[in-house]
C-alpha cells in the first residue's frame, strides 16, 4: 500500500480549467474521499491520480515515487468505475483474472488468488456466471474482485455506488469499508454523495469549481465548515445562513442583529467586510418565546421523532431541527436561539469562514494541516 | 352472452395483426424470390426451353431437367462436322455426351473458373483490408484527439457523394500508368478504397457505442492501449464489424462497372464475364443462369452463417442496455 501526494496539480481542457492546484496527501491505508457537485473536477483529479489523464503542470507521488507523467499501467493501482466496466465477453472469473494475465503470473496462481478474492467478496458461486446476467450489487462486487486480486498500492473508485439503487448502496457502503478495513488499502473514492461520504472517509476532500474548498474528517467539515460552499453543501437539510451587517475585530464575542446581540464563540480574525454571514446548523436553533431573532412558521416537516420547522426571519430561511412534540404551526409567529458556542461566521464575498475559538483545538482524528 | 375477451396487452401485436404482417412479408418474399427461382430453373433447362413460349416453368413437367447449362459453364466447345463426330472414340461422361449431340466437342475449360476465383480473392481480399484499415481508423476517430477530425470524417464521406464510376476515367488513366490495369491487386486496392469509408463511417459508430472505460479499466490493469484495444474492445466490435464486411463484400463481389473498365484476362472477375458466355455458341441461357446462381453461393454461406452477427448489428444501439 501507499501514500498518494498530489501537489499543485491543474488540469486544463481548451478554454476550461477542470482543476485548479490541488494539493493534498493521502496516508497509507487511509480512505479519502473527494466530495462536490458534478463539474467540480473531482473524477478529473482521480483520473490524473490513476493515469488516464495527464495534468496541465503539478505533480503526483506515489511512495515518493513522481509517477505525473507515468502510464496507467505503469502505476499499480486499480480502479472501480462507477458503470463497472465488466467486459461482457468474459465471464466473471476471467473478469477478475484480467488484471493477472498482464502480468504473466502462473495458470495456477492466478487461480488460487481469483478464488480468494472472490471470497472476499462471497461472490464464489458467481465466478463461472456470465457478467451480462448478474444483478448490480453482483457486478460491483466483480468490479472489486477485479481491483483487489492484483493486490495494487492504491485503489481508484469513481462513483462505484452511483448505478446501484438506494437501499443497496447503503449496504455497499458498509460493505466497502469493512473491506478497506481488512485490506487496508489506501483508498481515493470519488463521490458527490455527502451520506456516503461522511460514513465511509477517514478524510474528505470537499471540491467546488476546481479548487479544494476544504479538508478534514468528516466531523471537521460538517462541523467547522471553511467556506458557506461547504456549509451549504454538507447537512441536510444545510447551514442556515443569516445575512447581517457590521465591522467584527479579534475578541469579539457577539456580533448585532436588528438591535440584539447574539453571542459567538470568540473570533481570532476580524474583517473589514461589513457583509457578513452568520451560519447555524438547523439543531443549533431553538424555538423560543423571547428570542430577539424573530419570524413567522412558514412549514414544518414531520420525520418521525425530530421535525424540520421552516421559519421566515427578515434575515432569511432557518430551518431548525427541534423534537417533534415541540408545537409548532404554521403562520405561529416564533422567537429563535442559537447554540453559541457552534455558530460560523462567515465572509459573504469570499464565502470564507472568519477564524474563531470555534477552530482553537485540532479534532481528533484529522491529520491534516 | 358469451364473455369479451378484454385481456389484450397492449404492447403485443394482435393475432390479426400478425397475420396481415406475415402475409405481407411472404408476398413480399415472393415477389423477391421469383428472380432467384427463375435463374434457378432457367440453368436447369435446354437452350431451347429455356427460350420457349408460353414459359416452361415446372421440372417434370414442362420441361426435363438438364445439366447442359452446367456443362456449357465449365467447358469450351468447338462446331464440327458429323463425320468427324463419328470417327471419335465413345464420348465420356453425361457432359460430353451432351455436347457431342449438339455436334459440338469440348476443347478445353472454359474461364468461369479462374474468373470465380478472381472474384473470389479480390472481394475477400478487399473486404479484409476495407475492415483492417477500417477499424483502425474508426478507432481512432472514436478516441483519440484527431487535429479537424470532423473534416476527416466528412471529407472521408464525400468520397461517397458521388457514384464511384464518375470517376472511372481518371482511375482508367491512373491505374494504366501505375501499371494496375487488369491486375488482382489493383482491384483490391480500388475496391478497398471505395469500401474503406463506408467502414470508417459504420464502424465509428461501432466504437462510440463501445464505453471507454472498458479501455482504462484494462489500460490500469497493466495492458498497453494496442492490448486493450485487441482483448476488449475488438470482441465487443466483432457485431459491427461483421455487419460491415457483409456490406464490403457484397459490393465487391458484385461489382460490375469497374470490372468491365480495368480487368478483361488475368485479373477479370466472374460479373463481367458471365454476360460474355451468351456470346459463345448462340443464346447459351442456361449457361448464363447456371454462372449467376453458383455467383449467389459465397454470398449466400457468408450471410447465413454470420446472420445472427448481421441482425445484432444493424438493430445495434437502438435500444440502451
Amino acid at each position: 500500500m501507499a501514500e498518494i501526494r498530489v501537489q499543485n496539480l491543474v488540469k486544463t481542457f481548451a478554454d476550461f480549467q477542470a482543476v485548479k492546484g490541488a494539493n493534498f496527501t493521502v496516508n497509507d491505508g487511509e480512505f479519502f474521499c473527494l466530495l462536490g457537485p458534478s463539474g467540480c473536477g473531482k473524477t478529473t483529479t482521480l483520473r490524473m491520480v490513476a493515469g488516464l489523464e495527464l495534468p496541465t503542470s503539478g505533480s503526483i507521488l506515489l511512495d515518493g515515487e513522481d509517477v505525473t507523467f507515468k502510464r496507467a499501467r505503469e502505476r499499480d493501482i486499480a480502479m472501480v468505475f462507477q458503470l463497472f466496466a465488466l467486459y461482457p465477453h468474459m465471464n466473471v472469473r476471467k473478469n477478475i483474472a484480467f488484471p493477472l494475465v498482464s502480468t504473466g503470473v502462473g495458470r495456477e496462481e492466478i487461480r488460487r488468488r481469483v478464488e480468494e478474492a472472490a471470497r472476499t467478496l462471497r461472490i464464489t458461486h458467481l465466478l463461472d456466471k456470465s457478467v451480462s446476467g448478474l444483478s448490480g450489487g453482483d457486478r460491483q462486487r466483480v468490479a472489486l474482485g477485479r481491483a483487489i486480486v492484483r493486490e495494487p498500492k492504491a485503489f481508484m473508485m469513481d462513483e462505484p455506488l452511483g448505478a446501484l439503487d438506494a437501499e443497496f448502496r447503503h449496504i455497499m457502503c458498509t460493505d466497502l469499508r469493512n473491506l478497506h478495513d481488512r485490506l487496508g488499502a489506501t483508498t481515493v473514492y470519488v463521490t458527490h454523495d455527502q451520506l456516503e461520504a461522511m460514513s465511509m472517509a477517514d478524510v474528505i476532500a470537499v471540491m467546488n469549481e476546481g479548487r479544494i474548498e476544504q479538508l478534514g474528517s468528516p466531523r471537521e467539515i460538517y462541523d467547522r465548515p471553511a467556506s458557506m460552499f461547504v456549509a451549504d453543501f454538507i447537512g441536510s437539510p444545510p447551514m442556515n445562513f443569516l445575512h447581517i451587517e457590521g465591522t467584527v475585530a479579534p475578541g469579539d464575542n457577539a456580533i448585532a442583529i436588528d438591535g440584539a446581540r447574539i453571542g459567538i464563540p470568540v473570533l481570532r480574525e476580524g474583517s473589514v467586510e461589513t457583509k457578513l454571514v452568520l451560519g447555524v446548523r438547523p439543531e443549533h436553533v431553538t424555538l423560543t418565546d423571547v428570542g430577539s431573532v424573530r419570524g413567522e412558521v412558514f412549514g414544518t416537516e414531520y420525520l418521525g421523532t425530530m421535525q424540520i420547522v421552516t421559519v421566515r426571519t427578515p434575515r432569511g430561511v432557518v430551518k431548525a431541527r427541534i423534537a417533534s412534540s415541540i408545537p409548532a404551526h404554521a403562520g405561529e409567529n416564533v422567537g429563535l436561539a442559537f447554540q453559541t458556542d457552534c455558530l460560523s461566521l462567515f465572509q459573504a464575498g469570499s464565502g470564507k469562514v472568519l477564524a474563531s475559538a470555534l477552530h482553537d483545538s485540532p479534532m481528533a482524528g484529522v491529520s491534516h494541516g | 352472452m358469451s364473455a369479451v375477451n378484454s385481456a389484450h396487452s397492449v404492447v403485443e401485436p394482435s393475432g390479426q395483426a400478425k397475420l396481415v404482417a406475415s402475409v405481407l412479408v411472404a408476398f413480399y418474399a415472393l415477389v423477391s424470390l421469383i428472380p432467384l427461382v427463375w435463374i434457378g430453373l432457367t440453368s436447369v433447362k435446354t437452350p431451347t426451353d429455356s427460350i420457349s413460349y408460353p414459359p416452361k416453368v415446372i421440372p417434370y413437367v414442362h420441361f426435363q431437367p438438364s445439366i447442359e447449362g452446367y456443362c456449357n459453364l465449365f467447358s469450351t466447345r468447338s462446331r464440327q462436322t458429323p463425320e468427324y463426330l463419328r470417327s471419335l472414340p465413345p464420348p465420356q461422361g453425361a457432359c460430353e455426351e451432351i455436347t457431342r449431340s449438339r455436334n459440338m466437342v469440348v476443347v478445353g475449360p472454359s474461364n468461369y473458373v479462374p474468373r470465380y476465383i478472381n472474384s473470389l480473392i479480390i472481394a475477400f481480399g478487399s473486404t479484409f483490408l476495407s475492415i483492417v484499415l477500417g477499424t483502425a481508423a474508426a478507432y481512432a476517430f472514436s478516441r483519440f484527439k484527431v487535429p479537424l477530425k470532423d473534416d476527416l470524417m466528412f471529407f472521408i464521406l464525400s468520397t461517397r457523394m458521388m457514384p464511384p464510376i464518375a470517376v472511372a476515367i481518371p482511375i482508367f488513366l491512373m491505374y494504366r500508368e501505375l501499371g494496375l490495369s487488369d491486375t488482382r491487386l489493383g482491384m483490391i486496392l480500388l475496391y478497398t478504397s471505395v469500401n474503406v469509408s463506408l467502414a470508417v463511417w459504420l464502424l465509428k459508430g461501432f466504437i462510440d457505442e463501445i464505453p471507454r472505460e472498458y479501455e482504462e479499466a484494462a489500460m490500469i490493469d497493466g495492458y498497453t492501449r494496442l492490448q486493450a484495444f485487441w482483448k476488449v474492445v475488438l470482441p465487443q466490435a466483432v457485431t459491427g464489424i461483421v455487419a460491415t464486411a457483409i456490406f464490403c463484400l457484397i459490393f465487391a463481389w458484385n461489382e460490375y462497372a469497374f470490372a468491365v473498365l480495368l480487368t478483361s484476362g488475368a485479373a477479370q472477375t466472374a460479373p463481367p464475364f458471365i454476360p460474355i458466355i451468351i456470346g459463345e455458341g448462340g443464346q447459351d441461357w442456361p449457361a448464363v443462369a447456371a454462372g449467376t446462381a453458383l455467383f449467389l453461393i459465397p454470398i449466400l454461406v457468408f450471410t447465413v452463417l454470420l446472420r445472427k452477427h448481421l441482425l445484432r448489428g444493424i438493430t445495434f444501439g437502438a435500444v440502451r442496455k
